[in-house]
């Protein structure tokens, strides 16, 4: 095309040829053959709390030709949730933008820039309307008419709103997209909002952490491709494959709690035995995540806070990450009752059975009868003195 | 003068062989309480911790004890000499009730092993109800054996022992007096320190007045019972005119009795819960009625001439004591942890029975072997 | 002669009715307090621990706590239906083998953390040690003492005959046989006493992470329970942890709260005459399973005043023990078979 762009509307014929041979093309599985990538798809399956069967759906979704369309925007926002994004392995990037996705525009991987990247973003948006994902990622300033972030001329608003139009679906990435995060923390100088005040007339799934795990995301879109759906959402936006349980829940540290044994300051004796950071004020016990189960990213399941020694500051929850004090003590919300607690009232002790009440009444009535047939007898020998008077 | 005398016969008699099978099943379970703890056989728990072992074998069991009180108050306190032949078979069921209470006592105390420390002068505690009581049961019981020893020195016509013992008789007789009229209102005591755990229905300063009142009702009632149930069973005459004349005395005493119960309430202003429909306010009704009852029956004159009467009365009034003492000290009680539940188990009531029947069995051997029951005067 | 003794007799038997009859002109409350012994007061360095309700996070750490220093095993088979299927420790109520144990409170969802409806709320159950205790004013052989320095109510078993008065007055049902032990012993919380002679912290005050559990004086505890009670719901302030005078287990850090609407009531205060362990709560006190409209005067010294006012220290007794020996030996004594009037 004149300027430059290749014509999308011939792509999916390619692509559709380039995937008739799974097992002989390996850039459609990101470097994997096929069976270490059905091996991945299940994984994935797994982390959404599927069934390994549709693992063998998900890999034939992840590798149709209709790849969605994804336009990503990047308001108030550090970049970290694309910086980690970038580091994920299974699959890559290149796998996930090139092969999965059809990655439309983000100002953190467009080849093009200026003018080019800002019509491609028009063009995107028109071509397929009503069937984009859109993805933001950073909060949005509304304050002063939301000039605190600008791209092209144009408030990160209003590009959020005239995105929000065409999209099929909306997926906030991270902390602040998802509920302000940073930006949004007092003071709040920029009037910063997450994209759900934005986007009011759809759902908006929200993937929250400070970064928010790769994973999360990678998991919420690839169910998005298999199923044409999003997955099972909180009243929160947040997919409840990933943060339907307290990260205190699935604690490797939580025996400790349970046990009463607490670090009490960074590198005393319970710091080093690994013990329990709530005393240091670990957010775990009020943070809705998956790290305690996932890890975060690639580096293993020793590689988030808590695993490192370092209390949980309850980045991805709201009211809690940037809010509370680090040091301060989370207010634990694992209470489920009557699972855990007895309660003050509860049913105790040996009541009568239908042995020990059929012995006591047999022995009272045994008395009165007893007593019945004395008086009776008695009766008589009251008659008899008066008849020998 | 009246002398008593063996009512003789065999001792192998039905009721005799049912209570001695009764006794051993009360046996076998208390030797497994022993083994096994209290908790393998009662039902008592963490919120009830005593039960009907202590509420009826000792609670109660003392209470019919009392008949040798309430008859050697009459005799010898009061002087009325006519109610002398009563006074062993009395003695002989106090002495029962007590002994029996005692080992009651001893299978229920939690650490048996240790009773001894009651009668340590460094380990006692004066402040303590239970001290008090423990200590009179003790030395009444002892007290109680003393005074029926004529029985068996008579028996084994040791008249030379039986001489001297009658010199000093006269300071166990006072002992025996003395004791129970502590004992029995410290019975009521024991509940003051309960505080809000005794439904207001039964929790009141007044419970030493009470239960010292309700336990001389009882011994004379149980005097009354013990003696038609004698004379039907041992095919003796029965001894109406001396009972009646002990209605007149019961009559008064029970008036006050039921007076002081019910002015209490409505002075405390507890009587409101008399009628919450509760199982406490039934069991109230009850034994109110238990208590009225017998009032009424005893009061005409007449009453006092026909032993079914007197029987009926007299059953009314034990039965109604008994179930006092067992709303003060079971159905009345609130236990602090809330969703409690006690009732006794099978095996519980049994030992409770067995209890009883081996006090069965040994008033049959009493009384059939010593002299305890008057020698009927026309025969 | 005979009316005038018969007059005397009438008397001398009542003479317990008649000593009650005088309570009972005191039928009016205020006057039925002269029955009473005088109220005994804490030790001036009675020391004991303060609960707030609102700062339990129930963790049940206190509870693994008490039960790993005071060595007692688990409580698996439990009776309270739909939860404990006896695999873990979780016992259902205070027993002889758990002396301190976390409750809830729930109502409706149960979702709001100290609120009565819809809500949560945690009760921490162990001995108050009282100011005058029932179970030591109750028990016949010395067995359970108050310490005279640290207010300390002690069970000492090797005294102890079982016979469960304490367990049956207990006002707080706080100390328990064990029923299932054929050599069983009466067991309650005894402040960790021997950990304190150590210079550790009692157990449950130790490793309470949030200071919900508070170690102190009584006297620093009331007032620390009054700088609380007298803060507005939602007001900062900083939560001590282990020991208030901070000593006891080293000095550690506060942690900083906010206060939630209390109910205006320092539990233990006033109640039976004062205890060494007080309470703080956002939900009725009654509704935690803590009995209320105790009386502010104790048990015991109700009981004991009855006793000794009926007893007067035996000279009572003795009195009437001299007139009944007169009267027996007049109407029996002075006759061969003990039989003059048959």
């Amino acid at each position: 095309m004149a300027d430059g762009h290749f014509d999308l509307s011939d792509e999916p014929s390619t692509d559709i040829e380039r995937l008739g041979d799974l097992d002989s093309y390996e850039g459609a599985l990101g470097g994997l053959n096929r069976r270490d990538f059905l091996k991945y798809c299940t994984g994935i399956a797994a982390t959404l709390g599927l069934s390994p069967a549709f693992g063998i759906k998900i890999a034939e979704a992840a590798t149709s030709a209709m790849r969605p369309p994804v336009v990503w925007l990047s308001g108030q926002a550090c970049t970290g949730c694309v910086e980690s994004l970038l580091r994920a392995q299974h699959p890559t990037l290149e796998t996930l933008i090139l092969d999965q996705i059809s990655l439309e525009y983000l100002e953190t991987l467009n080849i093009g820039a200026g003018h080019q990247a800002e019509n491609w973003k028009a063009n995107a948006i028109k071509q397929f309307y009503g069937k984009y994902v859109l993805v933001v990622d950073g909060a949005i300033p509304t304050k002063d008419g939301g000039i605190y972030c600008k791209v092209a001329g144009h408030t990160f608003k209003e590009s959020v709103e005239e995105a929000a139009k065409g999209a099929a679906a909306v997926i906030a990435l991270g902390s602040c997209a998802s509920w302000g995060g940073i930006p949004s923390a007092g003071p709040n100088p920029t009037g910063a909002v997450p994209a759900k005040d934005i986007v009011k007339d759809k759902p908006v799934v929200t993937i929250p952490g400070c970064p928010s795990s790769p994973y999360n995301f990678l998991s919420t879109v690839l169910h998005f491709i298999a199923f044409g759906k999003l997955p099972a959402l909180d009243d929160k936006g947040r997919p409840k494959f990933a943060y339907g349980r307290l990260i205190h829940e699935n604690c490797e540290r939580r025996p400790h709690f349970d046990a009463g044994r607490f670090a009490v300051e960074f590198g005393d004796n319970g710091h080093r035995q690994g013990w329990c950071l709530y005393k240091l004020g670990c957010k775990g016990p009020e943070t809705y995540n998956n790290c305690s189960t996932l890890g975060f990213g690639d580096v293993g399941e020793s590689s988030w806070p808590v695993a490192a020694g370092h209390p949980c500051f309850g980045c991805s929850e709201k009211g809690v990450g940037f809010t509370k004090g680090i040091h301060q003590l989370a207010s634990v919300q694992t209470y489920a009752p009557p699972a855990a607690f007895p309660t003050v009232d509860g049913d105790k002790g040996a009541g009568a059975s239908t042995g020990s009440v059929a012995v006591a009444a047999g022995l009272v009535g045994a008395a009165v009868g007893a007593g019945a047939v004395v008086a009776s007898r008695l009766g008589k020998t009251d008659a008899a003195p008066k008849d020998g008077e | 003068m009246h002398q008593h005398e063996p009512v003789g016969g065999k001792l192998l008699t039905p009721t005799f062989l049912v209570a001695l099978a009764l006794a051993a099943v009360g046996a076998f379970f208390i030797a497994e309480r022993f083994t096994g703890g209290l908790g393998a056989v009662a039902n008592i728990n963490d919120a009830y911790p005593w039960g009907i072992w202590v509420t009826i074998d000792v609670v109660v069991g003392t209470a019919f004890g009392c008949a040798g009180y309430a008859i050697a108050l009459v005799v010898y306190i009061l002087n009325k000499g006519e109610y002398h032949p009563l006074v062993r078979p009395a003695l002989l069921a106090s002495l029962f009730g007590y002994g029996l209470a005692g080992l009651a006592v001893l299978i229920d105390l939690g650490r048996y092993w240790h009773f001894y420390h009651m009668f340590m002068p460094w380990l006692a505690n004066t402040n303590s109800v239970m001290l008090e009581v423990g200590l009179c049961v003790a030395a009444y019981t002892g007290v109680l054996f003393v005074e029926f020893l004529p029985a068996f020195l008579e028996k084994f016509g040791l008249r030379c022992a039986r001489k001297t013992l009658n010199k000093a008789l006269f300071i166990f007789i006072a002992a025996g007096v003395l004791l129970p009229t502590m004992h029995q209102s410290s019975l009521g005591s024991m509940l003051v320190i309960l505080g809000q755990k005794v439904s207001p229905l039964w929790q009141t300063q007044f419970l030493p007045v009470l239960f010292l009142a309700s336990a001389l009702l009882m011994g004379f009632a149980f005097v009354i019972v013990e003696s038609i149930l004698a004379s039907l069973a041992f095919n003796r005459p029965l001894e109406t005119p001396i009972l009646g004349k002990l209605t007149g005395l019961m009559s008064v005493l029970l008036a006050g009795f039921v007076a002081l119960r019910v002015l209490d309430l409505v002075f405390r202003g507890a009587f409101g819960h008399a009628f919450a429909g509760d199982l406490r306010a039934t069991m109230f009704w009850i034994e109110l009625a238990l208590h009225v009852l017998p009032l009424v029956l005893m009061l005409p004159a007449g009453s006092r001439r026909s032993p079914r009467t007197l029987f009926a009365a007299a059953g009314l009034l034990l039965a109604g004591g008994i179930l006092y003492r067992i709303n003060a000290y079971l159905v009345g009680y609130e236990p602090v942890s809330i969703g409690w539940h006690y009732f006794p188990s099978v095996k519980e009531i049994l030992v409770t029975v067995g209890i009883f029947s081996f006090e069965v069995v040994l008033y049959h051997l009493f009384v059939k072997r010593l002299p305890v029951l008057p020698k009927p005067e026309h025969a | 002669m005979d009316i005038s003794r018969r007059k005397f007799l009438t008397r001398a038997a009542t003479l317990p009715a008649a000593a009650a009859a005088a309570a009972a002109a005191a039928a009016v409350p205020e006057e039925a307090q002269a029955l009473q012994r005088d109220a005994k007061h804490l030790p001036a360095e009675a020391i004991g621990l303060l609960y707030d309700s609102t700062l339990c996070v129930g963790c049940k750490a206190c509870v693994t706590a008490c039960k790993e220093i005071n060595h007692l095993s688990p409580i698996t088979g439990g009776v309270q239906p739909g939860w404990n299927d006896g695999t873990w420790d979780a016992a259902e109520d205070l027993s002889a083998k758990t002396w301190n144990i976390i409750k809830v409170y729930q109502n409706g969802t149960g979702a709001t953390k100290d609120a009565e409806v819809d809500g949560h709320a945690f009760v921490k159950r162990q001995c108050l040690h009282c100011a005058d205790p029932s179970c030591v004013s109750c028990c016949p052989v010395s067995a359970n003492t108050k310490d005279g320095l640290s207010g300390i109510v002690k069970h000492n078993a090797d005294r102890c005959i079982g016979c469960r008065y304490c367990v049956f007055a207990c006002p707080f049902g706080i100390p328990k046989y064990d029923y299932n032990d054929a050599f069983g012993e009466i067991h309650k919380c005894q402040l960790c006493a021997p950990r304190l002679a150590e210079g550790q912290l009692p157990g449950c005050a130790d490793v309470c992470p949030t200071g919900a559990t508070l170690f102190g004086r009584t006297a620093d505890l009331k007032k620390e329970a009054e700088r609380r009670l007298a803060l507005k719901p939602g007001d900062a302030f900083v939560a001590p942890r282990g020991d208030l005078a901070r000593t006891l287990g080293g000095d550690r850090p506060g942690h900083e709260t906010a206060a939630k609407t209390y109910r205006p009531h320092v539990y233990g205060a006033t109640e039976v005459g004062g205890t060494q362990c007080l309470m703080l709560s956002a939900v009725d006190f009654g509704k935690l399973g803590m009995p209320t409209g105790l009386p502010d005067h104790s048990h015991a010294s109700e009981s004991e005043g009855i006793q000794h006012t009926l007893y007067k220290g035996m000279a009572a007794p003795a009195a009437l023990l001299a007139g009944l020996v007169y009267l027996a030996k007049r109407n029996a004594g002075g006759d061969e078979d003990g039989d003059k009037h048959g």
